[in-house]
């Protein structure tokens, strides 16, 4: 077990670094929004993991239980959840106005276009 | 470590690793798929893992959370955003190796980063020898609610959720400018959808 100690951060890399490419290789806007979506994920997996303690459960206080998983990056990653699907809303509205306006949601021919 | 604790322990990092698996593979799907309606609803299931992974963490309110939100409205957004923008992704031509080895680079400076946390779950790590402590013994006799994360979100960090509800405000008036009834009236004439994110 004593390789697994950093297991969750590693796979939270991981997806950070799909995300993150899922960013900057493809042209299509959505693909680039599901990526940042899946980059905040990542980094929300990295806040979680560092509030869990060994044997704890969760905090919610009764006489039953004595160890407590830490509830602060609990309560900062339900708000960032919500964040994030608001910033997600209004990048998928401004996708949405580009493909009216351009008539595509990829990036190269929005570039053609603007370059004419 | 006492033996009681063994066993339950145990297959909690088994379900834990098996989750961490199912979700970067749901990851990789979701970049692969060039059908942007499957890789919408292939991000809806990535998100539902998470939500069961936040359950094995502990983080119970996290889990509903991303179940009803991340899994639930974002993948709604996403379907209405592609029905209004087709859902083909054009094969890029571009090479792939620079995002490859940008997304590496950064990576393997996180793992490195990484190496000088606690080890996970240790209770004697500093985030958890901070105020954690203090909300988990004080917390239900100072606001009388059990549930600590409801307490520090609604009473202790109120006028954080203040601001939280103030960003939320905020987006749905940019979404409402860019698609609403304004930009509709200058464009009469032409399609229009009801893709309006106020509903979060």
């Amino acid at each position: 077990m004593e390789a697994l100690t950093h297991a969750n951060y590693w796979a939270a890399i991981v997806l950070a670094m799909i995300g993150l490419y899922a960013v900057i290789a493809p042209s299509n806007l959505i693909k680039k929004l599901i990526g940042l979506g899946m980059f905040q994920s990542a980094i929300f997996l990295v806040y979680i993991t560092a509030g869990k303690v060994e044997g704890g459960t969760a905090p919610i206080i009764d006489a039953a239980y004595g160890v407590y998983s830490n509830p602060l990056p609990h309560v900062l990653i339900l708000t960032a959840i919500v964040v994030a699907v608001s910033t997600l809303a209004v990048g998928l509205a401004l996708t949405v106005a580009i493909k009216r306006d351009y008539g595509t949601v990829e990036e190269d021919e929005i570039d053609e276009q603007d370059r004419r | 470590m006492d033996p009681q604790a063994q066993g339950p322990r145990a297959i909690d990092i088994y379900v834990d690793i098996l989750l961490l698996v199912l979700l970067v593979a749901a990851a990789l799907v979701v970049v692969t798929l060039r059908n942007l309606l499957a890789a919408a609803l292939v991000l809806g299931i990535y998100s539902l893992i998470m939500a069961a992974l936040w359950v094995v963490l502990d983080a119970v309110d996290v889990a509903f959370t991303e179940a009803a939100v991340g899994a639930g409205v974002t993948t709604v957004f996403m379907l209405l955003a592609i029905a209004a923008t087709g859902r083909h992704e054009k094969i890029a031509h571009r090479r792939p190796w620079l995002p490859i080895l940008a997304s590496l680079a950064v990576g393997g400076l996180m793992i490195f980063g990484t190496l000088d946390l606690p080890a996970f779950g240790d209770p004697q790590a500093p985030a958890q020898q901070h105020v954690a402590p203090h909300y988990l013994e004080q917390g239900e006799a100072e606001t009388g609610v059990p549930n600590i994360v409801t307490a520090v979100l609604a009473s202790y960090r109120g006028f954080d959720t203040l601001g939280e509800v103030t960003v939320i405000f905020t987006a749905g008036i940019g979404v409402l400018l860019m698609l609403g009834v304004a930009s509709r009236r200058r464009r009469a004439g032409e399609s229009d959808d009801d893709d309006t994110g106020d509903r979060s």
